[in-house]
């Protein structure tokens, strides 16, 4: 091939703005306007890539996304991207383009050895070769000489792509003829249009074919158009792909943009799609199809009209169809020598003008080594030729009906599958719907907009082009090796190889030989593999059927569809309103249940740092933030009878004023969650549930609420975030609060412990209750939360006089291992019921029903033999056990688990190890000794209760 | 991407909603319901193709209600509020 670009022409390019690019490392020029494709044919690049399986050398087959060979990996001034189509691609300065599946460059490729082996290496070769010992073996060094392009794991996005949602009347996909005209008709007839196309220009094949439409040069028609719709306030976005159709006629659209920006996502969710996306041409087979210089015919044209590209100097156009004839007509006239060798003996147009035609001959074979230089054709008629332009008909692109669940219907007219019975919501026009001349593409434009009759479709007045075709399928048996999938290297041959192997269904034959799955998803190559099945199978193209067709249409970026959820926004994390104050004060963070709290205030030695925070609240009073514990208010006049039902314990006998804790269970009977329940009045009560099971507890409240209560008997409010709550625990607490002058009264028989109390902090009301989460007498203190850094502040400013210390989480862990308090889902597992955690009495007395009651008299809820929880106590000096590690006995010289320990930590107040663990029969074992084994080692415990400090509870009232 | 229809707000995308599981699940109440009745209200699940009755929540606004649908097609025929005393019947 010696492709050269034309001294003039070229609608798409700016000659006065040229572009230096580079491609495999060689330095190339452009011009504005250019593809990666058209820049490489101007500069007469005949061999673009290496193929996936043989590197073969491949050239460049279309214009646009339909493009399998033209695969490129991209870089430099532009945003990196691996296997991006050369053909849809625009040159920028400063661009670094690569092929891919080629060391070092597509020319000179090392593995292009593998092609002499090809006849060795059929369709699922690899699976039978490599099964034995074990695929995995083979696997790294096979998919290193398999594959495309490669990904940059080290490149950055400049931002996150933006994601619109929208809605419209009117979607039209495609603004080729049909496309605008059905969008002129529905912006005529009032209704809201969102036009989109792929291409950087709207037009499709009026761009490069000719035509007249009311009585204007269709390019000017074009114009006009899109500048009525814009006007009229209507979406029009080029270079906008719709790549699929979801559930309820929901549309995803990627846009890309010539700055280099991330592309953009839309959701457009139409009243009415009207599909106009056009047609696909497809090659014709013969033997070695896929050498670099040959092409489709329509793109030998594209190149030619839109970048004054001529594709060869001695062009053979072959073809089964009319279509050919425009681009052999038009190549003739740029000055190349061309040959029209037509598959149908009659029926044909005339030549066009200073073309010789070869009538009722097929190409054969194709000759060349690295690029085409030749075709024999079937009657052994040599002909010399660079450049094969081939046209083997239409396949209309059908995949977003098909997405849609539309069915196809098979026309042997067309050689092609049309969409069938309309779907809801839905109309398919154009080439999409087997239209070819555009009078025929008007008419089934006016049709598919019903209610657009205000104003006229557009008319074609020029000369109309003819769709006569005579089918050319790969035949069975046929000689040499005509591919049928380049981007996967499919051959007739493995198409034949998987129906005599009876991998007959389609579905079967894609998977075999991978046909179809590359990333062009076999927009030229589905439908030659398929009718060739069908012939060596002796049913028709229908008969064996398509495939599903599945989104996307072409590649989607990644960061489309993630939008702006990366780093923190991925999965948000709560935060609490005192966070920067506790930033100021050295707070280690770290994510507990969602939330984002403070670990520790020790800087870098953690261990050192936990170790003095538990071991301080225990000597004097510690501050604590416990704003995330769960506030959800529930009210109403059965709101007593309600958290009855809710919690396992009986909490309607809870007196105003009172706290209880409680257990919430599932209706499996496993303890979901466990906390405090404030009555504040007759029908008021307070659910303070763990700070991670906020959402989920409110979402079971109202569940219960809406089911089974009634909307007026209950009222449920979360007012978690409403409130901070601070709490201030140990010997010194009282003291502390004495010191704050909240205004009530902190005698033990005013405020108990399990009470609360309403008091003012400055000008603020507060709420204290008396409960506690360590053992020690506590408080804890609820502030609206815009007013939490003052009480804070004050709190740490009387807590001077006590040594106060302030503590994160994990010493506040500590201290409640060291009383045996649970934490539900740490010490609890999904088995877990409330009676394995020693707590039966609501399970043996009450009568009346609540969540998950029955579950607990169950036949597995009965036995003895349940892992309960336990205590379990090593000597002094020892390291504290491993979390998870399990208890073991031996039966018969088998290991068997006997329960794990859920938590344990080093006890800085008992100078030992503290853990806690659910062993089976484990409450009725104290004081037995138990192995625990963990990573091969075994250690020695002793089951004790779970509560190791102050069993008695006189520290609670200290 | 299917589009629902809360009660309360109106049509929303379907990834503002949960499954509440099948509707007409009734609860057999008491410590003493028989274990068979218990077991299915806990477990067995019809799982029908074509048109369901389901219970749905609405997470943005906490509303409970019935839908019906075909889990074949997707076709959304209804939604119904919960009204509390119907036990998602
Ligand atoms: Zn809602």
């Amino acid at each position: 091939m010696t492709a050269t670009r034309l001294s003039s022409g070229g609608s798409a390019i700016d000659r006065s703005r040229p572009v230096s690019f580079s491609f495999d490392g060689r330095k190339l020029q452009g011009f504005e306007g250019d593809t990666i494709a058209s820049a490489l044919l101007a500069s007469d690049v005949a061999v673009v890539g290496r193929s996936f399986k043989y590197h073969r050398p491949r050239g460049i087959w279309g214009a646009g996304v339909e493009e399998p060979n033209a695969l490129v990996d991209i870089s430099g001034s532009v945003a990196t991207t691996p296997n991006t189509r050369a053909t849809t691609e625009f040159v920028l300065e400063g661009m670094i383009a690569k092929s891919v599946n080629a060391s070092p460059n597509a020319a000179a490729d090392r593995n292009a050895f593998i092609d002499r082996f090809s006849r060795f290496i059929p369709a699922a070769f690899y699976y039978k070769t490599f099964m034995w010992p074990d695929w995995h073996l083979f696997e790294p060094r096979i998919r290193a000489v398999a594959g495309l392009g490669e990904v940059d794991t080290g490149w950055q996005s400049s931002g996150p792509a933006d994601q619109i949602n929208r809605h419209c009347d009117v979607l039209v996909v495609g603004a080729g003829p049909a496309g605008l005209a059905a969008a002129k008709l529905a912006a005529g007839a009032g209704q809201s249009v969102i036009l989109v196309d792929g291409q950087r220009e709207p037009g499709g094949s009026l761009n490069h074919r000719t035509g007249e439409i009311d009585g204007k040069p269709d390019a000017a028609w074009v114009a006009e158009t899109i500048a009525e719709l814009s006007a009229a306030g209507h979406i029009v976005l080029p270079s906008t792909t719709a790549f699929g159709i979801y559930d309820h006629n929901l549309v995803g659209l990627n846009q890309r943009h010539v700055d280099g920006r991330p592309d953009t996502l839309w959701r457009v969710r139409p009243r009415r799609i009207v599909l106009a996306t056009g047609a696909i041409e497809r090659p014709l087979p013969f033997a070695n199809n896929d050498l670099p210089g040959i092409m489709s015919a329509d793109a030998a044209l594209i190149y030619l009209r839109r970048f004054a590209v001529l594709v060869g100097r001695r062009i053979i156009v072959a073809t089964n169809n009319d279509s050919a004839y425009e681009v052999a007509g038009a190549l003739a006239e740029a000055g190349a020598d061309v040959t029209l060798v037509d598959s149908r003996k009659d029926g044909a147009p005339a030549a066009p003008e200073g073309v010789s035609r070869m009538a009722g001959r097929l190409v054969a074979a194709a000759r060349g080594k690295v690029r085409v230089e030749g075709a024999v054709l079937d009657d052994g008629t040599v002909l010399e030729a660079d450049c094969v332009a081939v046209s083997g008909g239409w396949t209309p692109t059908i995949h977003l009906f098909c997405q849609a669940r539309g069915k196809l219907v098979w026309s042997e007219a067309q050689a092609a599958f049309l969409p069938g019975d309309p779907v809801e919501g839905m109309a398919v026009v154009g080439a999409a719907a087997g239209a070819v001349s555009l009078s025929g593409v008007f008419e089934g434009a006016a049709k598919a907009m019903p209610g657009a009759t205000t104003s006229p479709a557009p008319r074609s007045t020029g000369v109309e082009a003819t769709g006569g075709i005579l089918a050319a399928w790969p035949i069975p048996g046929a000689r040499g090796r005509v591919w049928i999938d380049y981007q996967n290297d499919v051959t007739a041959k493995d198409v034949e190889l998987a129906a005599r192997e009876n991998f007959i269904s389609v579905e079967h034959l894609k998977r075999y030989t991978t046909l179809g799955m590359a990333t062009d998803q076999g927009k030229t190559s589905n439908l030659a593999g398929l009718a060739l099945m069908g012939a060596a199978t002796g049913r028709t193209v229908p008969e064996v059927g398509t495939t599903t067709y599945r989104p996307p249409f072409t590649p989607v970026p990644l960061a489309s569809f993630a939008g702006a959820r990366g780093g923190e926004l991925m999965s948000p994390v709560r935060r609490l309103p005192l966070e920067n104050v506790h930033r100021a004060q050295g707070a280690v963070f770290q994510e507990y249940g969602g939330w984002l709290r403070p670990a520790h205030y020790g800087g870098a030695d953690a261990d050192r740092a936990i170790q003095d925070e538990a071991r301080r609240a225990r000597q004097s009073v510690a501050l604590f933030d416990g704003s995330t514990l769960g506030k959800i208010e529930v009210m109403g006049p059965k709101a007593a009878e309600f958290v009855d039902f809710i919690y396992y314990n009986t909490m309607s006998t809870l007196k105003p004023g009172r706290c209880r804790y409680g257990f919430m269970l599932s209706e499996n009977g496993v303890v979901f969650d466990d906390g405090i329940l404030v009555r504040l009045d007759e029908h008021r009560f307070v659910v303070s549930c763990s700070s991670s099971h906020v959402a989920a507890v409110h979402a079971r409240l109202e569940e219960w609420r809406q089911d089974r209560f009634g909307r007026d008997a209950v009222y449920i409010h979360n007012a978690t975030s409403e409130m901070a709550t601070l709490t201030v625990s140990g010997p010194n607490a009282k003291n502390l609060l004495v010191a704050l002058n909240l205004g009530l009264s902190l005698d033990d028989t005013d405020l108990p412990h399990m009470a609360i109390g309403e008091g003012m902090f400055e000008t603020e009301p507060v709420r204290v209750a008396r409960v506690s989460f360590t053992g020690d007498r506590s408080y804890e203190v609820s502030i609206r939360a815009d007013r939490a850094e003052r009480l804070w502040a004050r709190m740490h400013e009387a807590g001077k006089a006590f040594d106060a210390v302030t503590i994160g989480l994990e010493a506040l862990m500590i201290l409640r291992a060291e009383k045996g308090y649970i934490v539900i889902g740490k010490d609890t597992d999904g088995t877990t019921l409330p009676h394995d955690l020693g707590v039966d009495g609501p399970r043996a007395k009450r009568k009346s029903e609540y969540v998950g009651r029955r579950s607990l008299f169950t036949e597995v809820a009965m036995p003895d033999s349940r892992q309960q929880l336990v205590g379990l106590a090593v000597a002094r000096g020892e390291e504290p056990l491993a979390t998870g590690a399990h208890g073991i006995s031996r039966e018969g010289g088998k290991l068997r688990s006997q329960g794990f320990v859920t938590s344990s930590y080093h006890s800085p107040t008992l100078a030992r190890p503290v853990a806690l663990g659910l062993i089976e029969r484990g409450a009725a074992r104290h004081g037995e000794t138990i192995d625990i084994q963990h990573l091969g080692m075994v250690r020695r415990a002793t089951i004790t209760g779970p509560c190791a400090f102050d069993p008695s509870g006189e520290r609670l009232n200290a | 991407m299917q589009l629902f229809h809360c009660p309360f707000c109106g049509a929303r995308d379907e990834t503002e909603f949960h499954f509440g599981g099948e509707a007409g699940n009734l609860r057999p109440d008491g410590a003493d319901a028989p274990a068979d009745r218990w077991a299915n209200y806990l477990y067995m699940r019809d799982n029908p193709k074509g048109a369901v009755r389901e219970v749905w929540v609405h997470m943005n606004c906490g509303e409970f209600f019935v839908m019906e649908r075909d889990s074949v097609s997707h076709q959304v025929l209804s939604s119904t509020s919960l009204d509390g005393a119907g036990h998602a019947q």
